[in-house]
C-alpha cells in the first residue's frame, strides 16, 4: 500500500511536503550552526551574557509557570466545578486578558505602577509621601505582568477538565475517607492534570517566545538578545547562534507537549451524567467572587481603563494620517496573511483527509509545528536562507549574464508573509481540520447517491460544512498577525511599520500615552476571537 | 419497621427539599445486617437524593439517619462522608483515571500496614474476579470491568454499608442481567449490607431482598419482590410493577368475585363487602390458553418473546387482558382463542 504511494506522491502530499519543508528549513539552518560553531562569537557571548540570559530565562519560566498555575487552576476550579454569585459572568470574563497582547499589558503596568503613575501617587496621598511600592521594573514585575496576561491558557483548558469532573471526583474521594482538602490534591487536581499541563506548556512556550513585554521591561532574555545582536550589533551570525540555543529549548517543549496530548486522549472521562457543581455557601462564596473580580480588575479592567484615559488625552494629536497608515498596514498584512494561511491550511486539511497514511499525518504535523518557534528565532531562521538564495541568484546572473540584478526577496513582504504562515499555521489549521472531521466519508457517499459530484459536491456540501471552520481560521490568524511584534519588527521592508511596531518604538522611549491609541486598537481586535470562543462554548 | 439489634441502616421520617419543593417526604426505612435493599422508581422520584443523604453529601430538612445505632445525619449535625465508613458505587463509577486498577481499589485503605493493604486490595479484586487486570488503567478495561472495579474499590475498606447509584445503567442489556446476578452473589458472599437505587424493576428483583417503590419522594411500599408483584398495595404500584390489566368485577362474598371471566375464587388482598364494585388485577400468567374453553377472546396484538408469546386480548365486554402463552401456539390478530382464568391472588382495588 505505502510503497506505490511513496513512489508517486499525489498533489496533496506534495503541497503538504512543501509546507513542511518551509518549517524545517529555518529550523535546520539554525541547528546546522551547531555543526560549525563560530567559536569567537561563542566566547564573546559566554563572557558577556550567556549565563545572564540563561538565568533570566529560567527565572522567567519558573515565575510565570508558578503564577499562571496558581491563577489558572484556582480560577478554573472555582468557575468550572463550583457555583458562586457571578460565576457565569466570570467564567467568560476571565478570558478577556487573552485580548491584551503581553506587551500592551506590560507598558500599561509600567505606566500605572511607575513612581509618578496613578497607583503610587494615589497610595502616597493615602499613606504619606514616604510610601514606595517595590520597583515594577524588575524580574517580579515581568513575572506579574506575564502571569496575568497568560493565565487564561491554563484557565481555559483546566476549566473544561474541572467542568466535566464536577463534584463527583471530590465525592468519590470523600466517601473513600479523604478530607476535602486531601481529596483535592489526591483526586481533583490529578484528574485534571493532563489539561493543566497542556495549558502550562502553551504558557511556557509563549513565555519563552515573548519579545515585547521583556523588551519593554528591559529584562534581557534570548529573544531580546537575538534582536540586539542583529539590529544593535549587526551580527546576524551571533543572532543565529543565540537562536540555535532557543531552538533546543523549543524541542524540549514540543516533546513535553506531545506527551501531555497523548495523556489527554487516554484520560478523557466517559461522561454520561451531567456533572453537578459544588455550591459554595457562606463566606467562601463571597471570597470566590471577590477573588475573581480582583484578578479581572488587575489583569484587564484597570489596564483597559488606563488605555482609554490615555487615548482620550492624546487622541487629537495622535489620530492622524500617520495612524491611519499604520492601521492600514496592520489590517493589510493581517488580511493577506489570514487568506494565505487559511488557504494553505485548507489544502493541508484536505491532504490529511485524502491520505490517512502515517507519512502524510507526519508531514501535516511538521507543517503546523511553527507555533512553537519564537518569532525572533523564526525571523533569523527564515532570513538567512532566503537572503542566501537571493545572493546566489545575484551572483549567478552576474557571472552568467553579466547583469546586475536587484535582490528579489530581501526588502519585500514575501519574507514576512512566509514567516507569518509558518508561525500561525496551527491557528488556521486546527479549526479547519476539526470542521473537516465532520465531513465524513459517509457524507460523501450520501451526496454521491443523491447525484452530487465534483464541484457540486465541493460547493453544495463541503464548503458549507467547512464555512464555520474557515471563518474561525481567518479570524484567529488575522488577529494573531495584527498583534505580532518580533517577526514584523525584524523582517519588515522599509516603510512597512505597523501598529505593533509603533508600540515597540514608542514604548522603548517611555512614551506610554502615545502608545495607547495603537494599543487600544489591537485590544479591540483581540476581543474578536474571545467573542468567537464564547459563542463556541455556549453551543 | 421495628428496630432490631442487627439493624445497620435506619432512616426515620427523613425529608429534604430543593428550592422549597419537597423531594423526599418523611421517608423511613431500615436494613438489617447482610440485607440488600433497593429503591425503585422513575427518574426524579427522589431515590438518588435519599442515597446522597445517607452518604452525607446532602443535608436533610427533617428526620435522622442512623448507622449501626449512631446518628450520622440530622437537621442539626452531619458526620462528614469521609467518617461514615460507607462505600459507594457511583452511576458513572467515578474511577480515578490517573490511577491504575489496583491503586483505585487501594485508594480508601488507610491506617493499615503495607502488607495488609496489599492483601485487602488483592482480596477485593479477587472477589470481583479482576485479579488479572490489576496493572491496567480504567480506560483500558471494558465497561463491565470498570463496574466491578468500582465495586471492589467500594468494598475494599470493608464499609458498614454499601450504596450503589444506578449501578448497571451504563451497561448493555445482556451484561446488565449477568452482572446484576453476579453482584448479588458477591454481596451475599461478603455479607455486605447494601442499598441501591434503580429505575429497572428486573434489576431490583434480581439483586434486592427488599424493594421500596418510590413515587414523589415517598416509599409507597417496602416489601419483597414477590409481594410487590403479587400483593401490590395500590393500583399505581400494580401498574408500575410487572405487566397486567385491570378488569371490573363485583364482590360476591369473602372469597369470590364475579367478572366477565366468570366467578374467580381466591384470597383477597383487602376485604370488600359483598356487592362492592371493584377492579381486579389480572397478570398475564393468570390467563391460560385452552382451545376448548367456553370463554373466548379476540387477539388484538401479539408480542413474540421467544419462549412465549404475550397476547393482548379483547374480552366480549370490550375489556382487555394479557395472556402469556407458550410460543408453539401460534395465533394471528383477529383470531378468537379460548382462555381460562387461573387467578390465585385476588388483588382488588376500588372502582372509581
Amino acid at each position: 500500500m505505502a510503497a506505490p504511494q511513496l513512489l508517486k506522491p499525489s498533489g496533496w502530499q506534495l503541497v503538504t511536503g512543501l509546507v513542511a519543508i518551509l518549517v524545517i528549513v529555518p529550523l535546520s539552518v539554525l541547528l546546522l550552526a551547531w555543526l560549525d560553531p563560530a567559536w569567537d562569537i561563542w566566547q564573546h557571548l559566554q563572557q558577556t551574557m550567556l549565563s545572564l540570559l540563561l538565568l533570566n530565562s529560567l527565572k522567567l519560566l519558573l515565575g510565570v509557570g508558578t503564577g499562571t498555575l496558581l491563577l489558572g487552576v484556582s480560577l478554573a476550579w472555582l468557575t468550572g466545578a463550583c457555583d458562586f454569585p457571578g460565576r457565569k459572568l466570570f467564567s467568560w470574563a476571565l478570558l478577556l486578558p487573552l485580548a491584551m497582547p503581553t506587551y500592551v499589558l506590560a507598558f500599561v503596568f509600567l505606566g500605572l505602577f511607575d513612581f509618578s503613575g496613578p497607583v503610587q501617587t494615589f497610595l502616597r496621598g493615602w499613606l504619606g509621601s514616604g510610601f514606595r511600592l517595590p520597583d515594577i521594573r524588575s524580574a517580579w514585575g515581568v513575572i506579574l505582568v506575564m502571569s496575568l496576561a497568560l493565565y487564561p491558557y491554563v484557565y481555559l483548558l483546566a476549566r473544561n477538565a474541572f467542568r466535566t469532573q464536577g463534584k463527583r471526583g471530590l465525592e468519590a474521594a470523600e466517601i473513600l475517607g479523604c478530607s476535602p482538602l486531601r481529596g483535592f490534591f489526591r483526586v481533583v487536581f490529578p484528574m485534571a492534570r493532563p489539561w493543566i499541563a497542556g495549558g502550562m506548556t502553551l504558557v511556557l512556550m509563549e513565555t519563552m517566545a515573548d519579545f515585547g513585554a521583556v523588551s519593554i521591561f528591559n529584562y534581557d532574555t534570548f529573544t531580546t538578545a537575538i534582536y540586539k545582536a542583529w539590529f544593535g550589533f549587526f551580527s546576524l551570525p551571533a543572532a543565529a547562534q543565540l537562536s540555535s540555543v532557543l531552538v533546543l529549548l523549543v524541542f524540549v517543549f514540543i516533546i513535553a507537549e506531545q506527551r501531555v496530548k497523548s495523556r489527554m486522549r487516554y484520560t478523557q472521562s466517559r461522561l454520561t451524567v451531567r456533572a453537578e457543581r459544588i455550591v459554595l455557601h457562606g463566606w467562601p462564596r463571597y471570597l470566590a467572587c471577590c477573588y475573581a473580580l480582583a484578578v479581572l480588575l488587575i489583569a484587564f479592567l484597570l489596564p483597559t481603563l488606563q488605555l482609554f484615559a490615555w487615548t482620550l488625552d492624546i487622541f487629537r494629536e495622535e489620530f492622524d494620517q500617520r495612524y491611519l497608515q499604520l492601521l492600514g498596514h496592520s489590517l493589510g498584512l493581517g488580511v493577506a496573511a489570514a487568506l494565505l494561511i487559511s488557504t494553505v491550511a485548507l489544502l493541508l486539511a484536505y491532504a490529511g483527509r485524502r491520505h490517512r497514511d502515517r507519512l502524510t499525518g507526519f508531514l501535516v504535523r511538521i507543517a503546523t509545528l511553527g507555533y512553537a518557534l519564537p518569532g525572533t528565532v523564526l525571523a533569523v531562521g527564515i532570513f538567512i536562507p532566503l537572503a542566501g538564495l537571493d545572493n546566489m541568484l545575484i551572483d549567478l546572473s552576474r557571472a552568467q549574464f553579466g547583469i546586475e540584478m536587484p535582490p528579489l526577496l530581501q526588502g519585500t513582504i514575501v519574507i514576512m508573509l512566509l514567516a507569518y504562515m509558518i508561525r500561525f499555521m496551527a491557528a488556521g489549521f486546527k479549526p479547519i481540520d476539526s470542521a473537516m472531521h465532520r465531513v465524513t466519508g459517509n457524507i460523501d457517499e450520501a451526496s454521491r447517491l443523491m447525484g452530487l459530484r465534483g464541484p457540486k459536491l465541493l460547493f453544495r456540501v463541503h464548503l458549507p460544512m467547512l464555512r464555520g471552520g474557515i471563518f474561525t481560521a481567518l479570524t484567529l490568524t488575522f488577529v494573531d498577525v495584527m498583534k505580532e511584534m518580533p517577526i514584523t519588527l525584524m523582517t519588515r521592508p522599509f516603510g512597512w511599520d505597523t501598529l505593533a511596531v509603533k508600540i515597540f518604538e514608542l514604548t522603548s522611549e517611555g512614551e506610554w500615552e502615545r502608545a495607547a491609541l495603537p494599543a487600544l486598537t489591537l485590544l479591540l481586535t483581540g476581543l474578536i476571537p474571545i467573542i468567537l470562543l464564547m459563542r463556541g462554548a455556549e453551543k | 419497621m421495628t428496630e432490631h439489634a442487627d439493624t445497620v441502616l435506619e432512616l426515620k421520617e427523613v425529608s429534604q427539599a430543593y428550592d422549597r419543593q419537597l423531594v423526599v417526604r418523611e421517608l423511613s426505612l431500615s436494613l438489617r445486617q447482610g440485607e440488600i435493599g433497593c429503591l425503585l422508581g422513575a427518574s426524579g422520584c427522589g431515590k438518588t437524593t435519599v442515597l446522597r443523604i445517607i452518604a452525607g453529601f446532602e443535608p436533610l430538612l427533617k428526620g435522622c439517619v442512623r448507622l449501626n445505632g449512631t446518628t450520622v445525619s440530622s437537621p442539626h449535625m452531619s458526620l462528614p462522608p469521609a467518617k461514615r465508613k460507607i462505600g459507594m458505587v457511583f452511576q458513572d463509577y467515578a474511577l480515578f483515571p490517573h490511577l491504575s486498577i489496583i491503586e483505585n481499589v487501594g485508594f480508601g485503605l488507610r491506617g493499615l500496614s503495607h502488607k495488609e493493604c496489599k492483601q485487602r486490595t488483592h482480596q477485593a479484586l479477587e472477589l470481583v474476579g479482576l485479579h488479572a487486570e490489576h496493572d491496567k488503567y480504567p480506560h483500558e478495561i471494558s465497561g463491565g470491568q470498570q463496574q466491578r472495579v468500582a465495586l471492589a474499590r467500594a468494598l475494599a475498606p470493608r464499609p458498614q454499608l454499601l450504596l450503589m447509584d444506578e449501578p448497571f445503567s451504563n451497561l448493555d442489556v445482556a451484561l446488565r442481567e449477568r452482572l446484576s446476578m453476579e453482584v448479588r452473589d458477591i454481596l451475599k458472599e461478603n455479607g455486605t449490607t447494601a442499598l441501591f437505587v434503580t429505575h429497572n424493576q428486573h434489576e431490583a428483583f434480581a439483586v434486592a431482598d427488599r424493594i421500596g417503590v418510590m413515587q414523589n419522594g415517598e416509599i409507597q411500599q417496602w416489601d419483597s419482590g414477590y409481594n410487590l408483584y403479587h400483593q401490590p398495595l395500590d393500583q399505581r404500584i400494580a401498574e408500575f410493577i410487572g405487566e397486567g390489566a385491570l378488569i371490573s368485577g363485583v364482590v360476591k362474598d369473602r372469597q369470590r368475585v364475579e367478572t366477565c371471566l366468570g366467578y374467580l375464587h381466591g384470597h383477597f388482598n383487602t376485604i370488600y363487602p359483598a356487592g362492592s364494585n371493584v377492579k381486579l388485577l389480572i397478570r398475564p400468567e393468570d390467563i391460560v390458553h385452552t382451545e376448548d374453553s367456553p370463554i373466548t377472546a379476540e387477539v388484538v396484538r401479539r408480542n413474540f418473546r421467544g419462549a412465549n408469546v404475550l397476547y393482548n386480548l379483547r374480552l366480549d365486554n370490550g375489556e382487555r387482558v394479557q395472556a402469556l402463552v407458550p410460543s408453539h401456539c401460534e395465533h394471528q390478530p383477529g383470531e378468537r382463542i379460548g382462555i381460562q382464568p387461573d387467578v390465585r391472588h385476588l388483588v382488588l382495588f376500588d372502582n372509581n
